[in-house]
C-alpha cells in the first residue's frame, strides 16, 4: 500500500497544489503540461459519467482503477478537486481527502488572507502540515 | 434600541458583542472616508464579497453541505444552516416569486444593529450592507450568480428587515483550455 501522488485544482482548472511521494514512473511532459491535461481528463470524466449514468446517483465520479493503480477523486460544492493516485489495495479514501480539504486547506489556506485564492498553494505551513498527515495515513507505506 | 439584556451571561454572545462593535468602527471609518452614502454601501457590499469567497469555504468544510438541487434548498441552507452557523440568528425565507428565482430573508434580530441609530442624514445608508456582499460572494464560489440587496431596514424606520436574493444564472465550470 502507498500513496503516488496528490493533485488539488481550484474549479478554475488552475492546479492550486501539487506534491509526490512515492511516484517510480514520470510522464515525460512539462508539470504544466501534466496539469492541463489532468483536469481535462477529470473534467471529461466528471461529464462522461454524469452523462452515461443508467441511474440518479449523488456522488458523481469518484474514482478509477488500472492495473497498477487508483485514482481517487474528491469534489467539493465549491468546484475544489482533490485528486490522489495510490496503489490498488487502498479501498476508499472520502474521508481523508475531505479531511485535507477542511482541517488543511481551509485552516491554514483559505483562512489565511495573505493566501491569495485562484493561484498556487505557497503556504509553507500546509505542505508541512499536509505532508506529514499523508506520511502518517495507515496506507502510506513508503517503498524502497 | 436596547435589545442587549441579559447578553454577557451567555459567553458567546460576549465576542458576539466584539463583532458587532467591530463591525461599527469599520461603518463608521467608511462613513468618514467616503462622502456619499452610496459609496460607503459599495465598499460594504465589496468587502463582504470578498470575505464570503473565503467564508463560504469554511461553511461547506464544517457543515458538510453538498451541492443544492434548487434555489429553495439554497434558500434554506442560507437561513437555517449558513446565518445560524456565522451571526446565530435564523432568518425566515418569504415572498417566493412566481418563477422560484427570488426569494426574501426576513430578519427580526439583526445583530450588526444591536447598538446602532441611524441619524437621519444617512437615510440612504445600508447599514449592514457587507451581509449582501457575503451572500453574493459564498454563492459565486458555489456556482449561482445572484443578486442581494436590501428592501426594508428596521434601522431606516421599517417593520422589518428584509434582504432579497434574486437569482440570476448558474455559472458553469470552466472548460479546460483546447476542449469544447
Amino acid at each position: 500500500m502507498t500513496v503516488f501522488n496528490l493533485y488539488i485544482f481550484d474549479r478554475n482548472g488552475v492546479c492550486l497544489f501539487y506534491q509526490e511521494w512515492n511516484r517510480h514512473k514520470h510522464s515525460g511532459l512539462s508539470q504544466e503540461e501534466e496539469f492541463k491535461l489532468m483536469y481535462g481528463m477529470i473534467f471529461s470524466i466528471k461529464s462522461f459519467v454524469s452523462r452515461m449514468a443508467p441511474v440518479d446517483f449523488k456522488d458523481g465520479f469518484t474514482s478509477f482503477c488500472t492495473s497498477a493503480y487508483k485514482l481517487h477523486f474528491h469534489e467539493t460544492a465549491s468546484g475544489l478537486k482533490f485528486v490522489m493516485n495510490t496503489s490498488l489495495n487502498v479501498i476508499s479514501i472520502k474521508d481523508e481527502l475531505q479531511y485535507i480539504y477542511s482541517a488543511l486547506f481551509v485552516e491554514h489556506v483559505v483562512r489565511n488572507p495573505l493566501s491569495k485564492l485562484g493561484q498556487p498553494i505557497d503556504s509553507h505551513i500546509f505542505k508541512t502540515k499536509l505532508d506529514s498527515y499523508i506520511r502518517g495515513l495507515p496506507f502510506f507505506i513508503r517503498s524502497t | 434600541m436596547s435589545r442587549q439584556s441579559g447578553r454577557s451571561s451567555d459567553p458567546r454572545k460576549v465576542s458576539q458583542e466584539l463583532f458587532t462593535l467591530t463591525y461599527g468602527s469599520l461603518v463608521s471609518q467608511l462613513v468618514k472616508d467616503y462622502e456619499s452614502d452610496e459609496e460607503v454601501n459599495k465598499q460594504l457590499d465589496k468587502m463582504g464579497y470578498n470575505i464570503g469567497i473565503r467564508l463560504v469555504e469554511d461553511f461547506l468544510a464544517r457543515s458538510g453541505e453538498r451541492r443544492c438541487n434548487d434555489f429553495r434548498e439554497t434558500a434554506d441552507i442560507i437561513a437555517k444552516s449558513g446565518f445560524k452557523m456565522f451571526l446565530g440568528i435564523t432568518p425566515t425565507v418569504s415572498n417566493w416569486s412566481a418563477a422560484g428565482d427570488e426569494f426574501s430573508l426576513v430578519l427580526d434580530n439583526n445583530p450588526l444593529t444591536d447598538f446602532v441609530e441611524l441619524p437621519e442624514e444617512r437615510s440612504q445608508l445600508n447599514y449592514s450592507n457587507i451581509l449582501c456582499g457575503v451572500i453574493r460572494g459564498a454563492l459565486e464560489t458555489v456556482q449561482m450568480d445572484v443578486n442581494v440587496r436590501f428592501v426594508q431596514d428596521i434601522l431606516k424606520g421599517d417593520n422589518q428587515t428584509e434582504i432579497k436574493v434574486k437569482f440570476i444564472k448558474r455559472l458553469e465550470d470552466a472548460v479546460p483550455a483546447g476542449e469544447e
